[in-house]
């Protein structure tokens, strides 16, 4: 018996109607499948990320706190940790500045070759690390298009810290301007214009209303690209030319280390990576939330 | 202050926004430009404002070159259509930021500042919103900030651009009203740009119909209501019908029947007769008289409408009629369809 032939019945026929099953709501699974379902993505988060990372820690740890110290505490750990900190550091300020300039470019004008543009700041996403170190060394190696200038100069690029500074800034140069173009596009130019209407000079206004309106996503696209120029491998691999103590970062520290079957202190230089990227997915969740308010706006 | 457009044309790519358009605008008054999307009305706003600039012709400002001026330093207030509130700032930081844009010179004191923001606040009746953040705020709200934000800085001229566009219809008529009043207030030079009529209408001083990147008419309300210039500004000016006629010896011709009916100086041959329903009478049938045919009769408010078939050239052609009710006819009965005012336009040519 239908629902709808339940109304012309009398009212005691009516009463003896089957109440309905209570219904399951269609956007639920039953509770079988979403208990399977979050117990294969724990799982597999376990198996590939946090095993990983625990392992990190236990291996580097696995001689004792002395030992773990002495490996961060050697002369050629601190030079690459000091190293790491100068590329990120000047990377970072090229990727603001020019990041920046590239967003705005492209959110808030309109020019012929834009979406040439768009396709060339992706480039770096696309391209082999290793094939990027390379072309840095084919320009300005010793054999390079410009390296003989440079030589002549005495200007040393390659095997050397403006080197992996630049390697460094290929690799990383997307993670600002990409988190950048879509808010500002999205956000137009109507507060600039009214800024502007109101008096406000180019740079005022750029600070006062343009800066505000995209920090969080600016600060975000700052700590992906950290997080990213701080363990950089491939690409500065190639240029740096691994001398200890004067052109090995982090990453080419703990593999040196590693090659050498110094496993504890290989890893405990790694648990300092390890560290960075705990610290920047914590940074990453509250600026995410941050910006989440951004695009509501 | 005056502001003189002369001759300003503004192409985007091959599309010709404004063609040769020049308006005298003059001091004081609150002159709307009214046009459809397309029509240029707000390209001309945005190069009045300075934040668009002409291909060619000239901006005076009491006879000042402003083309030679940037838009800081053209005084005007700007209210965009989407309000282009900063939205980290809260309402009182928004109206106070042009007086704290200002160079160090002549900036004002923040105790200043403060004051004026809050005369301002009253002015636009939000003074209870000062802390509010812009997405905490009504549509209408917003506009009221976005309208103190601009007239903040004292500007010689006032810019709207669509400023009722986001708002619902009640809203939009308080506002518009209200907005009347405080240009009454002020006496601002003030242009709105709107595609609206009915706001065009009723609050503009004078109302500058455009279309196609040119001036069809500059006039008060009632005259662009009431006598058209163009074809243009009767099909788009309030309700209208129009029937494709011929003019015959200072005389009009619909299909075979010659009309009484003054030709207004069109020259002989293919014309159109435009009609508003409200100007339609009908009568019995008569030699005099159009002859119509009932199609339909609708209730719609105090009267009711009729659409009545006419015998045209090459054909039949539908208008609808405002009949006071009580006398509207039956459908399917033959009546007498009587123009009161109309309006006769030379045929436009193939565009």
């Amino acid at each position: 018996m239908s629902v709808a032939d339940a109304t012309f019945l009398p009212a005691d026929a009516r009463a003896e109607a089957k109440p309905a099953p209570a219904p399951r709501p269609v956007n639920t699974e039953p509770a079988a499948v979403r208990y399977a379902l979050i117990g294969l993505a724990v799982a597999f988060l376990s198996l590939f990320i946090v095993l990983p990372l625990v392992t990190v820690f236990a291996q580097a740890l696995s001689r004792g706190w002395d030992v773990y110290l002495a490996a961060l505490h050697e002369t050629d750990a601190l030079h690459a940790v000091y190293l790491t900190l100068v590329a990120a550091a000047i990377s970072l300020v090229l990727n603001v500045v020019f990041g920046l300039c590239a967003a705005w470019a492209i959110a808030k004008f309109e020019f012929p070759g834009k979406s040439v543009l768009i396709s060339f700041i992706d480039l770096p996403f696309s391209v082999s690390p290793v094939v990027a170190g390379l072309v840095f060394v084919l320009m300005f190696g010793a054999q390079g298009l410009f390296g003989s200038w440079f030589i002549d100069n005495d200007i040393k690029i390659i095997f050397a810290l403006p080197g992996i500074v630049l390697a460094t800034v290929f690799v990383t140069f997307p993670f600002v301007a990409r988190e950048l173009i879509p808010l500002m596009q999205e956000q137009g130019t109507a507060e600039e214009e009214a800024a502007i209407s109101l008096g406000a000079p180019g740079f005022l206004t750029f600070l006062k209303v343009t800066l505000p309106n995209i920090k969080w996503a600016l600060l975000y696209g700052v700590l992906l690209s950290n997080a990213r120029a701080m363990g950089e491998f491939g690409a500065v691999s190639v240029v740096s030319g691994h001398i200890r103590g004067e052109t090995n970062t982090m990453p080419l520290h703990i593999e040196i280390l590693y090659n050498e079957y110094q496993f504890a202190a290989s890893f405990a230089v790694a648990s300092l990576l390890a560290l960075l990227a705990l610290v920047t997915l914590v940074l990453k969740t509250v600026l995410e939330h941050r910006l989440a308010k951004d695009h509501k706006a | 202050m005056k502001i003189d457009v002369h001759a300003v044309s503004k192409s985007f790519g091959s599309f010709k926004a404004l063609d040769n358009v020049s308006l005298d605008i003059k001091s004081g008054e609150l002159i709307a430009l009214l046009g459809p999307s397309g029509s240029g009305k707000t390209s001309l706003l945005r190069i009045i404002a300075g934040l668009e600039w002409p291909d060619a012709g000239d901006i005076r400002f009491d006879g000042r070159d402003a083309l030679s001026l940037s838009v800081k330093e053209r005084d005007v207030g700007f209210v965009f259509q989407h309000y282009a509130l900063f939205r980290h700032m809260n309402v009182f930081d928004n109206i106070a930021f042009g007086l704290r844009v200002r160079p160090r010179k002549v900036r004002k004191s923040e105790a200043e500042i403060r004051t004026r923001v809050e005369k301002l606040l009253e002015l636009v009746q939000i003074g209870s919103l000062a802390q509010r953040y812009p997405t905490q705020l009504s549509g209408g709200q917003r506009q009221r900030v976005a309208l103190a934000r601009a007239l903040a800085i004292e500007p010689k001229v006032l810019l709207l651009d669509e400023p009722f566009g986001a708002l619902d219809a009640k809203v939009r008529k308080d506002l518009r009203r209200w907005l009347r009043d405080l240009h009454n207030e002020l006496h601002v030079t003030s242009v709105l740009v709107t595609h609206d009529q009915e706001e065009a209408l009723e609050v503009a001083d004078r109302v500058v119909v455009m279309g196609r990147g040119k001036i069809e008419q500059v006039g008060t309300p009632g005259e662009v209501y009431d006598a058209p210039a163009s074809a243009f500004v009767h099909d788009f000016i309030g309700e209208s019908v129009a029937l494709p006629v011929q003019v015959e010896n200072g005389g009009v011709r619909i299909g075979a029947q010659h009309l009484n009916l003054d030709s207004q100086g069109v020259a002989s041959g293919p014309a159109q007769l435009f009609l508003r329903p409200h100007d339609i009478g009908i009568t019995l049938p008569s030699a005099d008289a159009l002859r119509g045919e009932v199609l339909a009769v609708r209730r719609f408010g105090p009267t009711h409408r009729v659409d009545l078939q006419v015998p045209v050239e090459g054909g039949t052609a539908t208008l609808e009629a405002a009949i006071s009710s009580g006398h509207e006819p039956r459908i399917g009965e033959v009546v007498g369809v009587v123009p009161e005012r109309y309006r006769v336009f030379a045929a436009q040519s193939a565009h």
